[in-house]
């Protein structure tokens, strides 16, 4: 029924006046130090009376206020899968890297998942994969076989981080919202552009880029990585022919505004969301946006614990949704 | 006095229960859907109560407007004097075809003025200055429910008894 996100819709809109806009990113930007900026946040209702005035915990706070308020919309959270894969595919290469090098770690896994550190780690100690999701067992297999025989950790995370694309893809092509087909669209699109620059600025082989690369529609994975293979020149030739051409132009600035524009194109793919009041659209918007913005907020913060100009914090600021 | 004729009065009350029972509805429906997005709203912001009230009273009006030519029928065939009047069917058929212009305007609009006044409550949500324009959306809705009003009452004033 067309209606029963109206509650959920009516809610976020009040809360997306909270959230920051460009100006007062600039605001943010433009304080004097690292401490002016906390009281900033903190003025801004950023983390409780409670939490300490440190970045971390303002933010981990933040953080876990988003899911608070979505859980209390009542709508139904298999939605939100698309959005929590690649916490639960980062606990899934956490326990596996831990069990495999017999070390422990602390603070290494999310805890706000379907599958929690420490029953992820049980699952890999008893090599029981069929108790993950399907769409994790030969992935989960295949890796813990990959570096228990190989000691190579990149290749283990190649073959996780590809299943969670996969996972995303999926979820995104399974589902009835445009929103969510759109989110995954792009997020595997971008994901696999970012694998074809590091790549070749790693000088990484075709078979490499091929086993990380993901299949999506907007991207062919093929000649995306043959393009990767030739050079920085042929991945912006390709680009400037897809959907992604102003990825391009962002290569030629500098590689953090590409990384800024990769953030940026999933703002771009949500923000229709901003016009819409009756479907999961804006509550999924929201949540990205608040992610985003936490995300940007750490960005300034560690620019401002590492004395960066302004202008160099400023390049690295991500478009805001509101 | 054949069954037949008698079904004249049942089918004038009938017509004054499509206009109550439709147009009642549509408001209820529109305005529990404004009422979800008003309660969505007050959740965050008590301070927009009374402007996001208003947006959920507007698709209200089309029960008043069923109720209103309900009264006016049921006076009409004396159902409210106490002595019901003598009405033929075909009579009692143009009461009832006089009754659905509001019934069935009634039901549509009221179901979709609150969807628009529960996506201008978004507005309210968003910016509470913009109250005036943000009324005008469903405010449009209201105009078809009140021409079907102004048919059906003329209609029915219109029939002889």
């Amino acid at each position: 029924m067309s209606e029963q996100y109206t509650y959920a819709v009516a809610r976020i809109r009040a809360l997306e006046v909270s959230l920051f806009s460009n100006s007062a990113v600039d605001q943010l930007i433009a304080c004097a130090d690292y401490s002016q900026c906390i009281q900033f946040l903190q003025e801004r209702g950023w983390g409780d009376s409670d939490t300490p005035a440190d970045a971390e915990a303002i933010l981990t706070r933040e953080e876990e206020k988003i899911w608070e308020v979505v859980r209390e919309l009542s709508v139904d959270m298999d939605k939100f899968d698309v959005l929590s894969y690649p916490k639960l595919f980062h606990n899934l290469k956490a326990a596996i890297k831990e069990v495999c090098t017999e070390e422990e770690n602390r603070h290494i896994f999310y805890e706000d998942v379907s599958i929690p550190g420490k029953v992820m780690l049980d699952v890999v100690r008893e090599k029981d994969f069929g108790k993950l999701p399907h769409n994790m067992q030969a992935a989960a297999e295949e890796a813990y076989e990959t570096l228990l025989h190989t000691r190579d950790g990149q290749l283990c995370d190649v073959i996780i981080d590809r299943a969670a694309l996969e996972a995303v893809y999926e979820a995104g092509r399974q589902a009835e919202d445009d929103i969510i087909r759109d989110y995954a669209e792009s997020t595997v699109g971008v994901a696999d552009i970012k694998i074809a620059v590091r790549s070749q600025k790693t000088a990484k082989s075709l078979e490499f880029m091929k086993r990380a690369m993901a299949e999506c529609a907007s991207i062919n994975v093929d000649q995306l990585a043959k393009a990767a293979l030739s050079g920085m020149d042929a991945i912006r030739e390709y680009l400037s022919g897809t959907a992604y051409a102003e990825g391009a132009e962002a290569l030629a600035d500098s590689p953090s505004a590409f990384e800024r524009w990769c953030d940026n194109r999933i703002i771009q793919t949500i923000s229709p969301q901003k016009y819409n009041a009756f479907t999961i659209g804006p509550v999924i918007a929201y949540v990205i946006a608040r992610q985003n913005e936490i995300k940007t907020v750490r960005i300034i913060l560690s620019g401002k614990l590492n004395d960066l100009q302004d202008d160099s914090i400023r390049e690295r600021v991500r478009e805001m949704y509101v | 006095m054949s069954i037949w004729s008698d079904l004249g009065i049942v089918y004038a009350l009938l017509g004054a229960a499509v206009a109550v029972f439709l147009a009642g509805a549509g408001s209820a429906i529109g305005v529990g859907i404004a009422g979800q997005a008003a309660s969505g709203v007050v959740t965050e912001d008590p301070s927009k109560f009374a402007k996001v009230l208003i947006m959920q009273l507007l698709p209200g009006t089309q029960g008043i407007y069923g109720l209103l030519v309900g009264f006016i029928t049921l006076s009409k065939i004396g159902l409210l004097g106490g002595g019901a009047a003598d009405i033929s069917v075909t009579t009692g058929l143009l009461i009832l075809a006089a009754c659905m212009p509001i019934g069935i305007v009634g039901l549509i609009s009221g179901k979709y003025q609150g969807k628009t006044s529960a996506a201008a409550i978004g507005i309210i949500a968003k910016k509470p200055d913009q109250f005036g324009k943000a009324m005008l959306f469903p405010a449009m809705v209201e105009t078809y429910a009140i021409l079907a009003l102004l048919i059906s009452i003329l209609s029915v004033t219109a029939i002889s008894i």
